[in-house]
């Protein structure tokens, strides 16, 4: 593997007495698309600040193409960055707003032209050239900042919350676009993003933040189905954390035992150890109320409550040791509060957290 | 409609504010030039005879100019009644119709008067001169004349003269070596006018212009200016009251009578004539003196003048020696024109 | 609704209008038409004199104009009891014609004092002179008159009618002009110079910071004018604060002339007028969005060129409305000039004043005012053309 692209060596940023990001490391490679994702005020943004240039590290280093970028202006750095509320120039028109990159690098006009029409041509808007911003749409204009952070090829593209302003539907659109474009040239993206879905459809990794800190980074399926911490579990999707502690540890089976009683089997994992506290996720979506396979998790409960989603039902099931939230495909649709039924799920649906 | 109702009301309500307002007789208004002398004014006359009259006397101040009168009377119903006027605004205004013919018989005849302070349309109120002022403390061996004035090697630092051409030209002349009994013949001339204004040419760079009474002062005290004209009344004054050793250069100098006249449609104008009565009385203008150095029209008041006093007065024979009354018909005649000139000369 | 309620419904939206038509019509449109018809028109003499009219038109202006006019003259003296209108008639005569208060004074109490014939030679020799009678008869010549509004511009028509310039010795209205107009550009390009990055600073900070500069530039509005000319004087004469601490710093020998001339207007006019710059582009500039600049400097853009290229523009409309608001202030001041300028630093409502307040000329202020009024649409309508030629939308 060729040395990474993007390299943050434990780097730290305060404001004032404030510390944003803790003695952080982070590599990105050439090509790769990584999501910074986390709640508001976890310091993922600031990352992405100090990558573009508008924030400088208070300690450790940021080297890009190994190149040391700490004390680079903005303007120096040939970045693409795609602000949240899109940012384009009001004054100017969709051309003169893509063009700008390039009038800022000296290209000559015909050149600048040309580059111009293929970047708005690649986000569909090439007849809208002579537009003012005001009169797009949200999503037209998020389009011509795409063309804009694209048309001076730069080496990393930046996207703040991108799609944040935008609506479902659209969002979506936009996501798969971004994929696309992504595939097509070969880009090295840097997405900070608080919508997990998002992260989860996009990345080719996602890097999960918590007080500045890295909580989780790895591909979307590891992060999902392989949660590391309790945090990463609760704030990607929806999960069931059952508490235990961990009893006997064979070759192929754990046993965790449950404060009421009940028992839970996992599959053996290295780093489990007898008597340990264990905190275990299991997916909604990997239980199921029939018996006609083999389950060697069973727990009988009453059905508490039951709503239709159209694509699935999810219902929340309360038994002594835990209460159950279960999404089920609809083709169970004759379960009623009150039912008594049971919550079954093989060992590979659950998995034991840190 | 609630609402047409209620604006209806509001409608009213504010005419019938508005019309108690117009309906409300107005105390007797009387308007003099402020400052010191006001407040010395205020004490003798405005306040004594408010007493005589049983009702408030409300006072105001102004700083001239008989448009000012001009626009009041043209509106109908001025809100001034008994106002103090230069001479040229007496004579201009009384021209122009705008004031009240003074009923001489309450005054106690003509005769009792300094013939510059008697008019159809005004009464003198007091004679007050325009001389030369300067520190006696910085110089002590001061400009006597208004040559020594225009000498900027005798005599170094800059010169305060008033914003205006009247008085200025007077002085020009007289520092060019016109006899002081000469100055209106000569001016009334156009070469007279062009021997003026090349008098003041060269001055003008070494010209300090004020405009308001206690300018000069300020200008001297400060030191930005080495001596300048001034008004006899604020420099005694400054004497007074800040101990001051600021001295008047008398002969050459100008006398001027301002005036008390009524404006023409004055709702109190018999109070307002009344009340000139009263300050023309010599038992009450003869108070004036001790309160600020003005010149008293009144020949029995001014004769009641204590002798200490006497010396800084414009009235005084010894002061009056070398020094010319204001020719206020010449200023009327010529005001605008010599103005106009004189803000075209000042700009070039 | 009936269509007696839409009726009421209509008078109590005009009964609601009424208080601004009001206004409007007594405080906007009565003073700026009296003032043009003050300006241009001359009726006085036309309806006070008017047998002296009549005598005037059969004057060949070259004959002695006693026998023809003289006793036409003293008969309207006598027809007229309106001491006012005569009063009128004598402003209006004396301002054409220097002496005709004290003439007129002499002629009207020996017209009224006698009857029958009279001789005006023999009331005053002056009536031997035609200038007088010249001036007479150019007054009776229309009610209208375009005098006032030529003499605002430094002309006059001589005797023939023809439109000729006065000599600068008698009249430099157009040069007082021209330096109203240099000295508001001037304090309107030191507004923009200081005003602009201090509104930048305003709008870059926030909280008790800003709280702090935007009441410091708003602190002189709140002080009187002349309070403020009064502490600018203090400050900038020969012995004042500025030049005592230049002196003691020995960057200067002597004290600077920073007062009684142009600089000290300048100055003391910036002050005055900076929070009509500063509040304006200040408002435009919180206007824009924050992430432009960053924006521009990730596109390539250095801070200097990413302010050229997008907030200068973008703010442009601030400058534009902050310049005119100073500008059209500017031009209508005079107190601080007369206070802390030199002669040669009067501004023409000095000029406008002196003849409002001073000789009641309404002629001439109102025929000054309009030149003024006329320059300042002028302006606007630049202005006007100016930011609409850059339609912002932000």
């Amino acid at each position: 593997m060729s040395d990474p692209y993007i390299l943050f060596q434990n780097v730290s940023k305060s404001f004032g007495p404030l510390t944003v990001i803790k003695d952080l490391d982070l590599a990105i490679d050439k090509g790769e698309f990584v999501s910074l994702l986390g709640p508001s005020g976890s310091g993922k943004t600031t990352i992405l600040m100090m990558l573009a240039g508008f924030e400088n590290p208070t300690s450790g280093a940021v080297i890009v193409g190994g190149q040391h970028v700490e004390r680079l202006p903005p303007h120096k750095r040939n970045m693409g960055v795609v602000f949240q509320s899109y940012a384009l120039f009001p004054h100017m028109t969709v051309a003169e707003n893509v063009a700008f990159p390039l009038n800022m690098r000296g290209i000559a006009k015909a050149d600048s032209a040309a580059r111009v029409q293929r970047a708005l041509d690649m986000v569909q808007l090439g007849a809208y050239k002579e537009r003012k911003p005001s009169q797009l749409s949200g999503g037209q204009q998020q389009r011509v900042a795409l063309a804009r952070a694209l048309v001076f090829e730069p080496a990393v593209v930046l996207m703040d919350e991108p799609l944040g302003a935008l609506d479902k539907q659209l969002r979506e659109q936009m996501q798969l676009d971004i994929r696309e474009l992504h595939k097509r040239l070969g880009l090295t993206i840097v997405f900070v993003t608080h919508d997990q879905s998002e992260a989860l459809t996009m990345s080719d990794r996602i890097a999960v933040f918590n007080h500045g800190k890295i909580e989780q980074i790895g591909r979307p399926s590891e992060i999902y189905e392989r949660p590391g911490t309790r945090f990463v579990a609760e704030f990607i999707g929806e999960t069931n954390l059952v508490e235990g502690v961990i009893g006997t540890v064979a070759k192929d089976r754990t046993t965790i035992a449950l404060k009421h009683g009940g028992k839970l089997v996992v599959e053996t994992r290295p780093g489990l150890v007898e008597g340990a506290p264990a905190s275990v996720s299991i997916r909604p979506e990997r239980i199921h109320f029939d018996h006609t396979a083999e389950r060697e998790n069973d727990f009988p409960g009453t059905v508490l409550d039951r709503v239709y989603h159209g694509d699935h039902v999810r219902v929340v099931l309360d038994t002594p040791d835990h209460r159950f939230i279960i999404k089920s495909d609809h083709r169970m649709g004759v379960l009623d509060e009150g039912d008594k039924v049971s919550a079954s799920f093989t060992p590979n649906a659950c998995w034991v957290v840190g | 409609m609630k609402l047409t109702r209620s604006l209806l009301l509001a409608s009213a309500l504010a005419a019938l504010t508005l019309g108690s307002v117009a309906a409300q007789a107005r105390d007797l208004t009387v308007v003099s030039w402020g400052g010191n002398y006001q407040d010395a004014q205020r004490e003798i006359y405005f306040k004594p005879f408010s007493e005589v009259l049983g009702k408030p006397v409300l006072d105001e101040s102004w700083d001239g100019g008989v448009g000012v009168l001009q626009s009041k009377v043209k509106a109908g119903a001025p809100n001034w009644d008994a106002v103090q006027v230069e001479t040229e605004e007496l004579a201009l205004g009384c021209a122009d119709g705008i004031y009240e013919k003074i009923d001489w018989a309450k005054l106690g005849g003509k005769d009792k008067f300094i013939d510059s302070a008697v008019s159809d349309c005004g009464v003198g109120a007091i004679v007050w001169s325009t001389a030369i002022a300067y520190d006696g403390d910085k110089l002590k061996d001061g400009p006597k004349s208004w040559a020594d004035f225009w000498d900027v090697t005798k005599f170094p630092g800059k010169r305060g003269l008033r914003k205006g051409p009247k008085y200025t030209l007077e002085f020009a002349l007289q520092a060019d070596g016109v006899a002081p009994a000469d100055v209106y013949k000569v001016l009334g001339t156009p070469e007279g006018v062009d021997r003026a204004f090349k008098k003041l040419d060269e001055l003008k760079p070494n010209i300090v212009w004020w405009e308001a009474g206690a300018q000069p002062l300020q200008l001297i005290s400060s030191g930005e200016v080495a001596m300048s004209t001034a008004y006899n009344g604020r420099i005694s004054g400054i004497n007074r009251s800040e101990k001051k050793n600021f001295k008047v250069v008398w002969p050459g100098s100008i006398y001027a009578v301002d005036s008390w006249v009524i404006l023409k449609g004055a709702e109190n104008a018999a109070a307002a004539m009344d009340f000139i009565a009263f300050t023309s009385k010599p038992e009450n203008q003869a108070k004036l003196p001790a309160k600020i150095a003005y010149g008293l029209p009144n020949k029995e008041a001014a004769a009641a003048v204590p002798a200490e006093l006497q010396g800084e007065l414009p009235t005084t024979p010894a002061n009056m020696e070398g020094a010319i009354p204001l020719n206020g018909d010449f200023w009327i005649d010529n005001s605008e024109e010599l103005t106009k000139r004189f803000n075209a000369w000042l700009g070039q | 609704m009936s269509a007696g309620g839409k009726y009421r419904r209509h008078v109590a939206a005009a009964l609601m209008l009424m208080p601004l038509v009001i206004f409007l019509g007594l405080f906007f449109v009565w003073p700026i038409v009296s003032m043009l018809s003050e300006a241009v028109s001359d009726p006085v003499v036309v309806k006070t004199l008017p047998s002296t009219t009549e005598a005037a038109r059969r004057w060949d202006h070259a004959s002695p104009a006693v026998p023809i006019m003289g006793q036409a003259l003293v008969d309207d003296i006598r027809a007229t009891t309106d001491d006012q209108a005569m009063g009128d008639v004598v402003r209006r005569l004396n301002s054409a014609k220097s002496g005709f208060r004290t003439l007129m004074m002499k002629t009207l109490s020996a017209a009224r004092g006698s009857t029958g014939p009279l001789d005006l030679t023999t009331v005053d020799p002056r009536w031997q002179d035609n200038g007088y009678w010249e001036a007479i008869a150019a007054a009776s010549g229309s009610r209208y008159t375009d005098r006032n509004l030529l003499a605002a511009l430094d002309y006059t028509r001589n005797p023939q009618g023809q439109i000729e310039a006065l000599p600068p010795s008698a009249s430099n209205n157009a040069d007082i002009f021209k330096r109203t107009f240099v000295i508001s550009g001037l304090v309107t390009l030191m507004c923009i110079a200081i005003g602009y990055p201090f509104a930048m600073l305003a709008a870059s900070v926030t909280g008790w910071k800003r709280q702090l500069l935007l009441g410091a530039v708003l602190l002189p509005l709140w002080t009187s004018l002349l309070v403020r000319t009064a502490a600018w004087i203090i400050l900038l004469q020969d012995q004042g604060l500025i030049n005592s601490l230049l002196q003691a710093l020995h960057l200067t020998s002597g004290p600077l002339p920073l007062l009684f001339n142009r600089m000290g207007v300048v100055i003391a006019m910036t002050h005055v007028l900076l929070p009509f710059m500063v509040l304006p582009i200040f408002s435009v500039l919180i206007g824009i969005p924050g992430n432009l600049m960053p924006a521009a400097q990730s596109l390539g853009a250095s801070k200097l060129r990413a302010f050229w290229h997008v907030l200068l523009p973008l703010s442009l409309r601030g400058v534009a409305s902050g310049a005119l608001l100073v500008f059209m202030s500017a031009i209508g001041y005079y107190i601080t000039p007369a206070l802390v300028g030199g002669p040669r630093d009067q501004m023409i409502s000095a000029v406008i004043a002196f003849y409002s307040l001073n000789t009641a000329n309404w002629g001439m202020a109102g025929a000054l005012g309009i030149i003024l009024l006329a320059a300042t649409l002028a302006l606007y309508a630049v202005y006007h053309r100016l930011t609409n030629d850059r339609p912002v939308k932000v």
